[in-house]
């Protein structure tokens, strides 16, 4: 199902808890499906005693994977035309992360109806992970 | 170096879904999928990233003959201060304490992308630049663009991905 232009509006706040309690196997089960299987992400060892972090950490990119899965369950399979964003702060295993879209406009690009949102995923203390934004197509 | 062909497959797109926790049918179910708004299963929008797979010379994947640097009988398989590991964009690498991480990632979509398909992908390189960090020193950070071209030549997907690397270790 997707949007549609007349049923949101500027400032509308939609959010989803994308993951509770990260384990280090969803770590490691995002490490073989991506392909980046770089020990501080897989290998407690490595990231504690080599590296120097207090645990293994997840990828950025599972923290947006799991972002876009928020945004794609709110504008509809296929309507992403733009995601983006930056990785502010680390995702460790136990963390719960919440996922938010804020629409931020309601235009016509090219005769299509699309909506900007302001994309932001916050751990359980409130600390942004990830900030971006995003735009979709709506009906 | 980076992956030239990703062979989109469906088996892969079911395990990158499931290792976001996304159970959306229309990553895995053909009739379900076939019976949604997109037709057939697509690949979830950060799919694309996983082109890594494709990438010979990839440096964050164990390579026959070449030293790991994870743990393995020692804390870890290469010596200190060794030559540096790169990285490519949407990956992390490690070198001597300083910390190579993905600061940014950021993705057009012209289409949806799909199992079956052969996407080909083309490398530029972006801009380059540095900053004071709060917390790992300076910071270098650089850019890196790939477009992924379906068999037609048209664009499904540009990709610009942003890496940076730390002088020290980054604990949050």
């Amino acid at each position: 199902m997707a949007l549609n232009a007349s049923n949101i509006e500027v400032g509308l706040i939609h959010r989803a808890v994308v993951v509770e309690n990260l384990t280090r196997t969803q770590i490691v089960q995002y490490a073989g499906a991506s392909g980046d299987y770089n020990p501080l992400h897989t290998d407690e060892v490595f990231a504690t005693q080599v590296a120097g972090y207090p645990s293994v950490f997840a990828h950025g990119m599972l923290t947006m994977g799991m972002t876009g899965k928020m945004l794609t369950d709110y504008v509809g399979d296929g309507r992403l035309t733009l995601f983006g964003g930056r990785f502010t702060s680390q995702v460790w295993p136990g963390d719960t992360l919440t996922a938010m879209a804020t629409v931020t406009a309601l235009r016509v690009e090219s005769g299509v109806s699309v909506a900007d949102f302001e994309v932001v995923t916050e751990n359980q203390s409130g600390v942004a992970v990830f900030s971006g934004s995003a735009t979709a197509r709506l009906d | 170096m980076t992956a030239s062909r990703f062979p989109i497959e469906a088996g892969h797109i079911m395990m990158f879904a499931r290792a976001i926790g996304d159970f959306n049918p229309v990553y895995r179910d053909v009739d379900a999928a076939r019976a949604s708004e997109v037709g057939a299963i697509i690949a979830p929008p950060t799919f694309i990233q996983a082109s890594a797979q494709y990438d010979p010379d990839y440096p964050l994947r164990p390579q026959p003959g070449v030293p790991w640097f994870g743990s393995g009988a020692t804390p870890t398989g290469r010596v200190p201060n060794a030559e540096p590991t790169t990285s490519s964009p949407g990956s992390s690498s490690e070198r001597s304490g300083g910390t190579g991480l993905h600061a940014e990632q950021h993705y057009e979509y012209h289409r949806p992308v799909r199992p079956g398909e052969v996407l080909t992908l083309t490398v530029r390189p972006g801009t380059a630049w540095e900053k004071q960090g709060r917390r790992g020193g300076l910071l270098h950070f650089r850019e890196t663009i790939i477009e992924y071209r379906g068999e037609d030549g048209e664009l499904a997907v540009v990709a610009r991905g942003v890496g940076v690397r730390t002088e020290q270790t980054v604990k949050d």
